[in-house]
């Protein structure tokens, strides 16, 4: 295919904020393969600074801990979030632009307000911080955006299907389950990795709500940084990525099918 | 926004009151009771809180007691703390401005691209927007700090001799800011390009305009949306993100998160931080509400 003049400038153009968004990551990446612990001289390839993650018991338990508040979190935000979602398209009531606000908020104020605001809370209500205000934290932080995404497969569902159902008989909960779930499923489960992938990455509020005994991945890498550059960080981070690369390409192949 | 939400029926009528007549209502309460009873405690009662809490004084061993004041906000308007406002402020501003000229003829190509090839170049915009963004910044201090990756490239060509200093300063932080903020930007503006009708633009071209006039009175005009809802997007989440002046300013960039997180965790006056977070989150809604009043976005779509 030729492209005239302005094309071909557009896909140079293009091509640099594709290497400026990337050549970073590349390098991280490539630079958790490099002998040297030091600088930035290549010296060599090894995988010795992924071997040494592995036998670090800190970056384990902060694995451990990511993963088990991930994984709770995103069940919870999920069914909370879904149950909404349908309830909000269903039916009327009082408030609903109220609950349409208050589901708003969390996605568009900035999120340190919401992690002291959580912070706050819990030391009011002397709640020790770990796992459990971790949880806490990040389903709140993922049920709203849990809604936009189940909401926006619902837009294209013909409610009178669920109202053919009820009249058939069927109770709300076997409509639900039946007639509606099988429909937003690819909704559900993009929302899910959505949540997933927030709570994995989360900095900001866990910051706030981890305390010092039980910080996630991300607080170690904060915390690993601020000591210093080093190959291990590099190698923790290419395994951060790769995970939320193959979530992405999870979720982007469910939305495609969709459409 | 509280009142109505405290008054909305699932949470204030008793069990009694809410025995359903039909099941609709069990299908309603089992709904929406959760997210309303979840959100109202963990999102809507702890920012109340925090408002409370920005009208105490701070104790001596870094608790909250009486008297209410105001002298928490008075105490904001020290030049010392607006300036830091200010600073951030501009900082993030700047930010804004500099994604949006890179990001919008970025998307515009994008959104241009041949049909085959613009699933894949929309993922690769995508997967950024998703990455940690503390790695994304870990990532810039390799490149950029005195033994880092372009530093030893400049040396071993020979093009200079002493390593420049790039780290630590306030071109770092724009750099790490604009690095993480711009897929944030690109998604809106693509989003609304895309959907930009070509027929507009033909019209403009019969009709005699260069392809300058086009783009400023025709294409700029109908991706509006998009151009605010990116800059907003950018805007607000750059005036929070503390851990990029933390990690790529040194000590020199104090912002506004910034001041928040060492309220609350170093100097303990959670007074006066709950009472800059509430002037921080006023600003936002702010913003926010002249962005929903100027595009006429009522739900805030182009934001989420």
């Amino acid at each position: 295919m030729r492209l005239s003049f302005a094309g071909r400038l557009g896909a140079v153009y293009a091509a640099l904020i594709y290497l400026f968004l990337y050549l970073p990551i590349a390098i991280l990446i490539l630079y958790s393969f490099n002998k040297s612990k030091l600088n930035a001289v290549w010296t060599g390839f090894t995988v010795d600074w992924y071997l040494k993650l592995f036998h670090n018991s800190d970056v384990l338990e902060a694995m451990n801990t990511t993963l088990i508040v991930a994984a709770v979190s995103t069940l919870a935000s999920t069914m909370i979030g879904t149950l909404a979602a349908v309830g909000m398209y269903r039916y009327h009531f009082r408030g609903k632009t109220a609950l349409d606000a208050m589901l708003y908020l969390p996605i568009v104020i900035p999120e340190i307000v919401m992690g002291i605001s959580m912070l706050a809370f819990f030391a009011q209500l002397k709640i020790p911080l770990g796992y459990l205000t971790l949880i806490a934290a990040h389903i709140t932080f993922s049920v709203p955006f849990v809604v936009v995404v189940v909401k926006a497969r619902l837009a294209g569902f013909d409610k009178s299907i669920e109202e053919a159902a009820m009249d058939l008989g069927a109770t709300p909960w076997q409509t639900f389950v039946k007639v509606t779930l099988p429909v937003i499923a690819p909704g559900v489960i993009a929302s899910a990795l959505l949540a997933f992938t927030l709570s994995v990455d989360d900095v900001i509020i866990s910051f706030f709500v981890a305390g010092p005994t039980s910080p996630t991945l991300p607080l170690k890498i904060f915390s690993m940084v601020k000591f210093g550059v080093s190959p291990e960080i590099n190698a923790l981070s290419t395994l951060m990525l790769m995970v939320t690369l193959l979530i992405v390409v999870i979720a982007e192949r469910i939305r495609l099918r969709k459409s | 926004m509280k009142s109505s939400v405290t008054t909305s029926p699932v949470r204030t009528e008793t069990p009694a009151a809410l025995k359903p007549k039909r099941s609709r209502d069990y299908g309603r309460l089992w709904t929406i009771g959760p997210v309303v009873v979840w959100m109202g405690v963990l999102f809507l009662l702890p920012l109340l809180l925090v408002l409370a809490v920005s009208f105490f004084s701070r104790s001596t061993f870094g608790g909250i007691e009486p008297p209410l004041t105001a002298n928490n906000y008075i105490r904001f308007f020290d030049p010392l703390y607006y300036k830091i406002l200010w600073v951030s402020c501009v900082l993030a501003f700047t930010t804004t401005i500099l994604c949006l000229f890179l990001g919008y003829p970025f998307a515009y190509v994008v959104a241009r691209a041949p049909v085959h090839l613009r699933n894949l170049l929309l993922l690769l915009i995508i997967v950024p927007f998703w990455t940690n963004s503390l790695i994304r910044t870990y990532a810039w201090i390799v490149l950029l700090r005195t033994e880092g990756v372009i530093n030893t490239v400049l040396k071993a060509l020979g093009l200079i001799a002493e390593p420049l200093p790039m780290l630590y300063n306030e071109f770092a932080v724009l750099t790490g800011l604009v690095y993480t903020m711009l897929p944030f930007m690109v998604l809106p503006l693509y989003a609304s390009i895309e959907k930009l009708d070509k027929a507009y633009l033909e019209a403009a071209a019969d009709l005699g305009a260069t392809s300058w006039q086009t783009f400023w009175r025709v294409t700029v005009p109908l991706t509006a949306p998009g151009i605010m809802a990116g800059s907003l997007l950018v805007f607000i989440p750059s005036l929070g993100l503390f851990f990029i002046p933390d990690l790529m300013g040194g000590s020199k960039a104090v912002l506004i998160g910034n001041l928040i997180k060492n309220q609350f965790l170093t100097a303990r006056d959670w007074p006066f931080g709950s009472a800059a977070s509430i002037i921080l989150m006023a600003l936002t809604l702010l913003f926010i509400g002249g962005y929903l009043a100027v595009t006429k976005d009522k739900e805030g779509k182009g934001l989420t």
